[in-house]
């Protein structure tokens, strides 16, 4: 009798299975809380593209379901959820931890189990030192540095002044800016930092410019603060050069210094931000036009490279279960370490088992706002 | 001399954005001892609401004004529906109540409104007024001006009005005040209006130097109860040279020692101040009668 009923069981369980072959993959995003500016565009855009994947007949002949949790940028729900995606969603690989806080928290969990991870966070630590099933699509701040660096050594800058956030993001590249002037010859003479909430930066920026010896200024930051940074910058008429970081690199960054005040700024940028610009046989501007297209009718706002980051995830998970010609993790994880010259909104992207990260400094176009548009540097 | 002079007007900038959150908390904590938590949310919603009835084409004096009045609104609703329901519950408890109507307002606004930063023109351009080669914006001196009449309609409404000492003799012993004939439910509803239209006030002016977004009022919220304390809770004045003298601590010492300093610093100063004068610099001396 039991017998029989297990024969059943199995049986009925085969019957069901061709109408449940679906892949599944799980996301844990900063929707809401401090960090929902940047998990709301990179969850419309997980949610657009596999509405998309699915109508154009899911991957590999089996529709995908996204399953998504929203962590509010707390670390310590992204672990439950990471967890919960694992164990009781089954999913086959994960997308997600808007910050590097939750990103922390979802890699150990997914490194234990075996589950090739995305992340959508900036810091170098994520994949560095590498870890088998860890990936991520967004540059690190000590790749801006650099691309930052490697423009103001063309100009012949060789003292700067630093004005960091005392954010996670603003921490973090002003220490990781540090660590690599040195290699560019440049040697950061004024040292300051201001609260994200700060109403007023003159005073930082007063005693920057009376630094003897100061020919630029960088302010490594993201929210409103480098905006009132830049305003700040205009009101004292300080003529020295002006960088930003990728952090603010959006269009609402210039609405909210003001055209007037935001000229002339310099700032390393993906290609999602001067689509138009680019040159026709540009790799990159097949994709980034149709991302761009797509994102923009469907939700009405711009395209931020935010939301690009989480493309890029999608684009990279997608092209790998294609490649493997299946959805089990340790094919997937296989083949996303084998990613060569794909072309997503951020870079192309070339992973190796020594790189998980799979960009260059190509990645970043150096860019300058003029009349309150962007312009292409090089 | 002239970097003395920037670091001032940075300090008095940032200042009169702590000043005029401060001047929000004294009215609901004039009528009730309750420093509300959710003043903040008022100074947010102040600034949102403009920005999308901007947006949405109505001129920026009818947007703030729509602004203020909605706010005060709100104000109101929050009295009637979580404050009075709550009526003999010890100050600690409504206290919480407040910090939970904070949260449900930032809530409720990411939903209502969005998560972007948002900011919309300044009163009087954005050209800086140059003095002695230092400069402040216009906006700087609007929300001065705004600070300080806030300050003297406050300060007049408490002195020389009738309401505004029956506002102060609820706080002082509800139940006397009621037996004289004062009506503290009114009075309780309209410290609520008040204080919400004053903090949405704050939120139109500080908007286009601080920007705003559904999140902005934790952290103003939190400089201006430091200020508010500082000066001592309840009294216009203290709100107002409270405020100042946090932003010109901060900018002194972002100027002079060292920007990673410039919160530590004045901290300090008020746990300094506290430690020795409890009520804040203006704070009235309570004597409890046993």
């Amino acid at each position: 009798m039991k017998t029989f009923l297990t024969t059943t069981a199995i049986a009925a369980f085969a019957l069901a299975a061709p109408a449940m072959a679906e892949i599944r993959i799980g996301a844990s995003l900063s929707a809401t809380g401090p960090a929902a500016f940047l998990g709301d565009p990179e969850l419309k855009t997980l949610e657009m593209l596999v509405e998309d994947q699915n109508a154009r007949g899911g991957l590999n002949g089996e529709q995908i379901e996204l399953i998504a949790y929203d962590d509010g940028g707390d670390p310590n729900k992204a672990r439950t959820f990471a967890t919960r995606l694992i164990e009781d969603d089954e999913v086959v690989a994960i997308i997600g931890g808007t910050t590097t806080g939750t990103t922390m928290s979802i890699l150990s969990v997914a490194e234990d189990a075996e589950i090739p991870f995305i992340s959508l966070a900036g810091a170098i630590d994520i994949i560095s030192p590498v870890k088998p099933h860890t990936f991520k699509t967004p540059h690190t701040d000590r790749m801006a540095c650099q691309k930052i660096f490697e423009d103001m050594q063309k100009r012949a800058i060789g003292k700067i002044g630093m004005l960091s956030g005392t954010d996670g993001f603003g921490a973090s590249m002003q220490a990781q800016c540090k660590d690599v002037a040195p290699d560019y010859g440049i040697e950061i003479v004024a040292d300051e930092t201001y609260d994200p909430k700060d109403a007023d930066m003159t005073a930082q920026l007063t005693k920057i410019r009376g630094t003897a010896g100061v020919q630029a200024i960088l302010n490594p930051g993201f929210g409103q603060g480098p905006s009132i940074v830049t305003r700040n910058y205009r009101q004292l008429a300080i003529d020295l050069p002006f960088y930003q970081s990728h952090g603010v690199a959006s269009d609402g960054f210039i609405d909210l210094a003001g055209a007037e005040a935001a000229e002339g700024v310099r700032l390393p940028g993906t290609a999602l931000l001067v689509a138009d610009l680019l040159a026709e046989n540009d790799p990159q501007k097949p994709v980034v036009a149709a991302y761009k297209a797509m994102f923009e009718e469907k939700t009405g706002t711009p395209v931020g490279t935010f939301g690009g980051y989480a493309h890029d995830a999608w684009l990279i998970l997608t092209d790998a279960i294609g490649r493997a010609g299946s959805a089990e993790p340790a094919a997937i994880r296989d083949a996303i370490e084998a990613t060569t010259g794909l072309a997503g909104t951020t870079g192309i992207y070339n992973m190796t088992p020594e790189d998980h990260l799979g960009l260059d400094l190509s990645a970043f176009r150096l860019l300058e706002i003029k009349g309150g548009k962007w312009t292409l540097v090089e | 001399m002239s970097e003395l002079l920037q670091f001032l007007f940075s300090g008095v900038t940032v200042g009169a954005v702590y000043a005029l959150v401060a001047l929000g908390f004294t009215i609901i904590y004039n009528a009730s001892d309750v420093v509300n938590f959710a003043q903040g949310e008022f100074v947010m919603l102040g600034g949102m609401i403009t920005v999308f009835a901007h947006a949405a084409g109505a001129p920026l004096p009818l947007a703030a004004l729509l602004a203020c009045l909605g706010t005060a609104a709100l104000g109101v609703a929050m009295n009637k529906l979580a404050i009075e329901p709550a009526r003999g519950a010890p100050v600690v408890s409504l206290v919480i109540i407040t910090i939970g109507a904070s949260i449900f307002i930032r809530g409720a606004a990411q939903l209502v409104f969005d998560k972007q930063i948002h900011s919309f023109p300044a009163f009087s351009g954005d050209d800086p007024i140059r003095i002695l080669q230092a400069t402040i914006l216009p906006q700087s001196l609007w929300v001065i001006a705004g600070a300080v009449a806030v300050f003297t309609g406050l300060w007049l409404f408490f002195t020389r009005t009738l309401l505004g000492r029956a506002v102060l003799a609820t706080s002082n012993n509800r139940l006397a005040a009621q037996l004289v004939g004062i009506n503290t439910p009114f009075v309780m509803t309209l410290s609520f209006a008040l204080s919400a239209g004053i903090g949405a006030l704050a939120g139109v002016l500080v908007t286009p130097i601080t920007m705003t977004s559904y999140d902005v009022g934790l952290a103003l919220a939190l400089k201006g109860f430091a200020a508010a304390m500082l000066g001592g809770m309840g009294n216009p004045k203290g709100a107002l040279v409270g405020g100042l003298v946090l932003g010109l601590l901060e900018g002194l010492t972002a100027g002079y020692i060292s920007s990673q300093y410039k919160d530590a610093a004045a901290f300090l100063v008020i746990l300094g101040v506290l430690f020795f004068l409890p009520q804040g610099l203006f704070g009235r001396k309570s004597t409890d009668r046993v």
